[in-house]
């Protein structure tokens, strides 16, 4: 029996289908709900680049959180402290996360599990107090509010945005603008694991020793994929500045970083497809607990009870479920006798 | 001309620091009971703590002393400690390690959430354990209540050591820790060990939670959360692995927390645990099993 990978002309009708739903979308729901989807988005990049560090790399991190407030913080600042177009500043603010991440890659170099689990959540929980402490740029826990201290520089400030002469409402902008990027991001992801470097991140995951005996550098190895994990982190926080035209220390507390965590473990490790489902669970998850009861606490209780169930059920995430589920597919696809 | 150095207040400092230790001491041994045995960190322990410290208060509420719910909301604890393991974590029992730590991570929800559906969030209070009378050793005032919550602490993990170092049951179960394979063959039944040490875990976290809730003048559902973040970072500082280490940890952070809150000015109170888990970051890097903890070898 001979396996074959599946043909080029397959990849493009799955990427046209995407496509496809990326664009019509927001014409199935209403204005409102493109503002979730938008905030599902910046779930899902910042989900994807986690799981490109734990789920690939086998390095967790209870610290993203931090991360995605330097990237915010850095959109923030640009803006009002020196005027830049809001949608500009995302490239920067992903560059500023990378480095930030590569530092916290470099004490990871001689920790591992649990204790690499401590120096990310320390730097999660010191993220916030440090905003607090340096003011003058960060605004202290008022925090920046790009709306009132910049208005000209935020886009869709009038309701509307034209883009490529094509009108449309701020939230199917913010939709546009936070699933695109997604896209991108998701499309880089999967062209980085399934290559070279994807190899070698998978050989670092499942054994350091004998991936260093293979001649892979660990060192640089870890660190690239911190700086990259904290790229898509940056976007993801600069992204939900930009929609929520505020950033100040609570938008960062340790509860982010667990949220993220939750998402890339319920989408499941290693898959990409997964992190989709990832990303609206942990949006949509909230919404859906407060229609059982709105009494005190139940909310968090069926929340609970879910991301438990969910587990329970499937170890593996939804990435371990579609593969199941893609098995006969593919195999009847993809097998000739 | 220089202030002369208050040896009084650094005393009263160092034995504050302590009381809080020994607080996150309690929570800490558990974190490593479930750790040992199950080799993940129990996210959920702080938030069963809090539930268990609320059944203390609805004791007491109803007419129990202090000493009385302490005892009675204990054995409540362990056995909603075994049932918990027994319903949640035994069927995740082979899954992959974060499939664990993401289940304690919905028991946090879950239970925070049962806690205010049950407890309405009024703050309230627990009457204090101590005489908030000081006693003066030495020239130097002392608080009882601090000297009393230091006791009970070391009181409680010293039963626990006892318990593993002198009973079968705590020999058997230190055997599942080590090796399971092999304690299986002799006949320990190795999942029930670890029920074993999810209760004691929840008896231990309930000492910490009624040890904590009394020094403060109210407290509501959150009570817990910042002594998790504690007794999370000392059992580590101390070796996530030893008893001994997660004691002597947190105890270290207590007085190192104290301490640079009182005498650094700049830090204050604010940016007290960034620079403590900043100083434990300093040792693990040079230390990086921790103070007491064992390096895992392996066999390649």
């Amino acid at each position: 029996m001979r396996r074959r990978t599946p043909g080029i002309g397959l990849w493009l009708v799955l990427a046209a289908v995407v496509l496809a739903a990326y664009v019509v979308a927001p014409r199935f729901v209403s204005d409102f709900h493109s503002r979730n989807l938008a905030e599902a988005g910046v779930f899902f990049i910042a989900i994807v680049g986690l799981n490109l560090l734990t789920g690939y790399t086998g390095q967790i991190s209870l610290g993203h959180g931090g991360l995605m407030a330097i990237g915010g913080y850095t959109t923030a600042a640009l803006v009002v402290h020196e005027h830049w177009r809001d949608v500009w500043t995302i490239p920067l603010a992903g560059v500023a996360a990378g480095l930030v991440g590569f530092l916290i890659g470099l004490p990871a170099l001689r920790l591992s599990g649990l204790y690499l689990a401590l120096a990310t959540f320390a730097f999660a929980v010191a993220v916030p107090s440090l905003l607090k402490k340096f003011s003058g740029l960060t605004g202290g826990s008022q925090g920046l509010r790009l709306l009132e201290s910049a208005p000209l520089q935020v886009t869709g400030l009038s309701g509307t945005v034209t883009v490529f002469g094509h009108s449309m409402t701020q939230n199917h902008f913010l939709y546009y603008l936070t699933w695109g990027i997604g896209l991108l991001a998701f499309v880089a992801a999967w062209l980085l694991v399934r290559g070279r470097f994807g190899r070698t991140l998978r050989a670092v995951r499942d054994s350091e020793v004998a991936a260093a005996s293979a001649g892979i550098d660990l060192a640089r190895t870890k660190t690239l994929a911190f700086a990259l994990s904290g790229v898509y982190a940056g976007v993801a926080g600069s992204l939900l500045a930009i929609q929520s035209e505020i950033v100040n220390p609570l938008s960062f507390t340790f509860l982010l970083s667990i949220l993220i965590l939750v998402g890339t473990v319920v989408g499941g490790l290693g898959s990409l497809p997964g992190m989709v489902l990832g990303a609206f669970f942990v949006e949509y998850l909230p919404d859906i607990s407060t229609h059982f009861s709105s009494a005190q606490g139940v909310p968090d209780f069926v929340y609970g009870a879910a991301i438990i169930l969910v587990m329970l059920l499937l170890p593996t995430g939804a990435g371990g479920l579609l593969r199941r589920l893609a098995r006969p597919l593919t195999s009847r696809l993809y097998l000739r006798p | 001309m220089l202030l002369a150095f208050d040896w009084t207040q650094l005393a009263q400092q160092v034995v504050i620091g302590l009381a809080s230790g020994g607080v996150w001491a309690t929570l800490a041994v558990a974190l490593v009971l479930i750790y040992r045995s199950t080799g993940v960190v129990n996210f959920a322990q702080g938030e069963m703590a809090m539930f268990s410290t609320f059944i203390a208060w609805s004791l007491v509420h109803h007419g129990l002393s202090y000493w009385g719910a302490f005892a009675l909301t204990i054995a409540i604890s362990f056995a909603a400690g075994v049932a918990i393991e027994r319903a949640v974590i035994r069927p995740v029992e082979r899954a992959p390690q974060l499939t664990v730590v993401i289940v304690t991570l919905g028991l946090f929800f879950l239970v925070n959430g049962a806690a205010r559906w049950i407890w309405t969030p009024e703050t309230r209070s627990l009457p204090n354990a101590f005489s908030t009378r000081p006693i003066t050793v030495a020239g130097v005032a002392f608080s009882i209540q601090d000297l009393g919550t230091i006791g009970v602490s070391l009181a409680a993990v010293a039963l626990l050591w006892l318990f593993f170092r002198f009973t079968k049951l705590g020999l058997a179960s230190r055997a599942a820790a080590l090796n399971p394979e092999a304690s299986r063959l002799v006949g320990v039944r190795v999942s029930w060990m670890l029920a074993l040490g999810w209760g004691l875990a929840a008896a231990m976290g309930a000492v910490s939670g009624m040890l904590t809730a009394p020094a403060l003048a109210s407290f509501d559902q959150n009570l817990m959360q910042p002594v998790l973040l504690y007794a999370f970072a000392g059992a580590v500082l101390g070796g996530i692995d030893s008893l001994l280490g997660a004691v002597v940890g947190t105890m270290l952070l207590g007085v190192l927390i104290n301490l640079i809150g009182t005498y650094v000015n700049w830090v204050g109170s604010e940016l007290r645990l960034p620079v403590a888990l900043a100083v434990i970051l300093g040792v693990l890097l040079v230390r990086p099993a921790g103070l007491f903890g064992r390096v895992a070898e392996r066999r390649v």
